[in-house]
């Protein structure tokens, strides 16, 4: 009986789950057209799978190992029992791996099972909670139907009213087996994810991201330009069919696993942001609905159910509620921890910046001080709306050379909009120390910098981050230098990352890279470290954004210090709280995230927090009561200079006027 | 609900705009008054707003004019004038063939003669009532208007004032929205074209950047920490004031010459 009923139940399975693949497909071609390489991504995307996904998953090993069971299992069992039920290929070896495969799905799902005993807040439940049993329904039932096939039960096994009994007993579950893991993938039960995420994989918005067989590890963290030239189009997302297809395929893919809300800041303070029911509300956007059906942690503060959308109904409602809230897209302080945590590469921040960019554009509605900043960096070039020519006050003293005079120069320092707030000029103050310690050739531009448009475009103002860029890029365009030092990693990222985009291609170093050179080099001399405990914290444009997590340590450790860790560190790190705008934007919540953050400095009962970034100075600097001071490495290694550095610095001095003539036009 | 609102023609109201100037970098940018006016026209319920710019149209000048266009407009009228020109006869024509009820406009111009004297040389020709300082618009009804009227110190006077009639506001009515650049850019400009007068006064003057007026110094003499907190958070008391009703034009000029004499404003 079995014989005639398996191959009709896997291919009427397949056939079902074909027609839902082809249904789901078309929601997600309501998005905007892009252009990828479907053959080449199709191509890479086992690799991607093995190599790129699997080192996010590996993180946590019993998952991993139990994914690595379960998916892998499945995959081979699902292709083997179409050829040995579907087809009657029972002979040879194909019983025996089938056996082998489903086994190992057995086992996977054990841990599946163990793991739902008592999930994690950051697993969601409903239909995820079922989906064990489903595991184990298939791979019991193909591995016992499979043991008379390759002679292990006699073939008469399922006959007579008891065998009878008991085949039928089997279909079901091989039904149930199927129809979860086969027609769920293409009607959107917990298995979409599979199928979602493998084409997600193949049809990535950020193909760069991956790492290629040539080795390298692929980062891509810069925004897309939006273009400007058409009036007519609309600017940024306003509908869900506003993202691009492949972004719908993107937030189609999420699997659930709540790893986003666990490393999220602004879900654990309390702000109404939650990227895993985000990117559940742009699933619910792309198939129209409402979010009852979401069994995840809500945002903070909103209940579940209230929230409703369409494809082509607006996201973000200018009053009343649609498919989000406008203070969820404004908590985000766009540090990418959500992204560098998730096993399906889905993209947020970009997805939530896409979002602002119509907000902001469209309805002009970013919130709190957002209109003023915007209006300030429009005006004046700064955000803090002082005189573009007062840029230059705090080094009165200094004498800095101008590129203005000079022309060109080994290093272009890049000095930021720090240049406006004491604290941070303390740290200009140490950096230029440095630089004329270790005789470098270095120029600044003075009052002829801009703001890098950083802020502007993350909250959503791309035609002033376009505007800033440009001038910027022409500006640099006149002068001839080797590369560009900053302090500033948002500088550092924005002038690295997202310039080249418009046309300004150079190479960029953050300051701690450029300082553990110098010593590297021999340029510098440090005294031997006689302070507290340090720790470090890894500021997200520079750690995440741009793979830089050693310089820093690697300058501490050369200053003598050993670096007591936090627990959240490296690409782990957690925001300070003030990236994206969003100390600007400001949306309340229960706790402030730069708190939380030295918290996290207490526990390593450090007396000192080493910082290299502004943002992250003024941050954690703003923490009422904290136990540990903070301190730019640009102002401890100034502090640990020795005189011995000055006398190489003036036979150095003399030698960087030959390395000045190597300073190589950049265009 | 009510039947008569239903059949209310929309309120008619025209915001004159001016290209303003940032006091830092003195780029050009949409006024803050009169950006402040569009906020207050655009708050009206059941009112038509529309955009009046009399002056030159420059490159600069049209990205600060889009600036008005980005809070939400389709179209801004333009009467295209030289540089330089007397714009008040063109706008008075303009505001008679058009008629709205209520114009509104900011005190002051951030830029060129920025006397802020036309509100006044406006109302005066088109013999419309003129209200200064504007905070709200409380009511428009059978062609009169409840208006707030801002004083020094946050007080505020209520009035009434029959329609049609030239608004002005000062830094105390409601902040602009944001412009958004979408609208700011698909907007547009409606230029039509408008008779020019030479303006003949401000072509013989010399303009020069404004100094700073210094303050009057206002002394206090206490000797604890609670005078001094009173006598700063005190209300300026007129004392020497005098209220003058009921009297003749000539007795009132008298008055008032008396006063700017005793004050050596006139010698």
């Amino acid at each position: 009986m079995l014989d005639i009923l398996l191959p009709i139940l896997i291919f009427a399975a397949l056939a079902v789950a074909a027609v839902g693949a082809w249904r789901r497909s078309r929601l997600w071609r309501q998005g905007r057209h892009a252009r990828v390489d479907l053959l080449k991504g199709l191509a890479s995307m086992p690799r991607r799978y093995l190599v790129d996904l699997h080192h996010v998953v590996e993180r946590d090993k019993v998952i991993s190992h139990t994914h690595v069971a379960t998916a892998g299992g499945f995959v081979a069992a699902a292709l083997l029992m179409i050829l040995v039920h579907g087809l009657g290929l029972a002979e040879g070896v194909l019983g025996w791996l089938l056996l082998l495969a489903s086994a190992s799905m057995f086992v996977g799902s054990l841990f599946v099972a163990r793991r739902r005993r008592d999930p994690p807040a950051r697993l969601s439940r409903g239909p995820w909670m079922r989906l064990p049993k489903s595991l184990m329904a298939f791979s019991v039932s193909i591995f016992v139907i499979t043991l008379p096939s390759v002679g292990l039960l006699p073939e008469g096994v399922l006959t007579g009213a008891f065998g009878t009994l008991f085949a039928l007993i089997l279909a079901v579950l091989v039904t149930w087996g199927l129809a979860e893991m086969l027609v769920g993938m293409g009607w959107g039960g917990p298995m979409k994810h599979a199928f979602a995420g493998a084409l997600h994989l193949a049809f990535h918005r950020r193909p760069e991201r991956f790492s290629t067989r040539h080795g390298g590890e692929g980062r891509s963290t810069a925004l897309k330009a939006l273009d400007l030239n058409d009036p007519d189009t609309t600017l940024g997302v306003e509908k869900p069919s506003d993202f691009t297809w492949n972004q719908l395929l993107g937030f189609d893919a999420c699997v659930q696993c709540g790893r986003c809300e666990a490393v999220c800041p602004a879900f654990a303070a309390g702000q109404p942001l939650n990227p895993k029911k985000l990117i559940q509300d742009m699933v619910v956007g792309l198939a129209g609905g409402s979010d009852a059906h979401y069994t995840g942690s809500p945002y903070p503060d909103r209940p579940v159910g209230e929230h409703h959308g369409t494809p082509h109904g607006p996201i973000v409602a200018r009053e009343g509620k649609a498919l989000v809230d406008a203070e969820t897209l404004w908590s985000c302080t766009t540090c990418r921890a959500c992204v560098e945590e998730c096993p399906m590469m889905i993209e947020h921040v970009d997805a939530i910046v896409d979002m602002r960019r119509f907000l902001t554009l469209e309805h002009g509605q970013t919130p709190g001080k957002g209109a003023e900043v915007l209006d300030n960096l429009i005006a004046t070039d700064n955000p803090g709306g002082f005189d573009p020519g007062a840029r230059m006050h705090w080094a009165a003293d200094l004498e800095l050379p101008l590129m203005s005079r000079r022309g060109q120069a080994e290093v272009l320092l890049w000095l930021g909009d720090g240049a406006y707030d004491m604290r941070n000029q303390r740290t200009l103050r140490a950096l230029v120390k440095i630089m004329r310690a270790a005789g470098v050739d270095f120029a600044v531009l003075g009052d002829e910098e801009r703001d890098s448009g950083d802020v502007a475009r993350r909250l959503g103002d791309e035609a002033t981050f376009q505007s800033l860029a440009r001038r910027n890029i022409a500006t640099l365009d006149q002068y001839r230098f080797a590369r560009i030092v900053t302090c500033d990693p948002h500088s550092f990222h924005v002038l690295g990352n997202e310039y080249g985009e418009l046309g300004g291609h150079y190479r960029v170093s953050h300051h701690s890279t450029f300082i553990g050179e110098l010593h590297d080099a021999g340029r510098l001399a440090f005294r031997p470290w006689k302070g507290g405990r340090v720790t470090y914290h890894d500021p997200c444009y520079l750690g995440r954004y741009n793979g830089e997590f050693e310089a820093p340590r690697h300058v501490l450790r050369a200053l003598g210090i050993e670096v007591a860790e936090m627990q959240r560190s490296g690409f782990r790190s957690r925001c300070c709280g003030g990236g994206g705008g969003a100390p600007i934007t400001d949306i309340p919540g229960k706790q402030r995230i730069p708190d939380m953050r030295m918290g996290d400095v207490q526990e390593t009962q450090a007396d000192l927090v080493a910082v290299g970034c502004p943002q992250c100075t003024v941050m954690l600097e703003g923490v009422v009561d904290s136990t540990a001071d903070v301190r730019d490495i640009a102002e401890l290694v100034a502090e640990a200079l020795t005189d011995q550095t000055d006398q190489t610095a003036a036979t150095a001095g003399e030698s960087a006027q030959p390395e000045a003539s190597l300073a190589r036009e950049v265009a | 609900m009510q039947p008569e609102t239903a059949t209310t023609p929309a309120l008619e109201a025209t915001v004159l705009v001016s290209v303003g100037r940032h006091p830092v970098t003195g780029r050009a940018r949409r006024a803050d008054q009169d950006a402040r006016g569009v906020e207050l026209a655009k708050s009206l319920p059941n009112a038509r707003v529309g955009l009046l710019y009399a002056g030159h149209l420059g490159s600069d000048n049209e990205s600060a004019l889009r600036g008005y266009l980005g809070m939400g407009f389709e179209t801004l009228s333009l009467l295209e004038q030289p540089e330089g020109a007397d714009v008040l006869p063109a706008l008075a024509e303009a505001l008679e063939a058009s008629s709205p009820q209520l114009v509104i406009t900011g005190e002051r111009a951030e830029q060129g003669e920025g006397s802020g004297l036309l509100p006044f040389l406006l109302a005066e020709r088109l013999g419309w009532p003129l209200v200064t300082s504007l905070a709200a618009v409380e009511s428009v009804e059978n062609g009169q208007a409840t208006l707030l009227q801002a004083l020094p110190r946050g007080q505020r006077r209520r009035l009434k004032v029959r329609l049609p009639a030239l608004l002005t506001v000062d830094a105390s009515a409601p902040a602009p929205r944001q412009s958004a650049y979408g609208p700011s850019r698909r907007g547009r400009l409606d230029t039509r074209a408008a008779e020019a007068s030479e303006d003949t006064a401000w072509a013989e003057w010399q303009v020069q950047p404004a100094r700073k007026r210094p303050k009057r110094l206002k002394i206090v003499k206490a000797t604890s920490a609670r005078d001094r907190f009173k006598a700063a958070a005190a209300k300026a008391e007129g004392g020497g004031g005098q209220v003058l009703s009921d009297v003749t034009p000539e007795e009132g000029a008298e008055a008032i010459f008396k006063l700017l004499r005793e004050e050596d404003v006139l010698r």
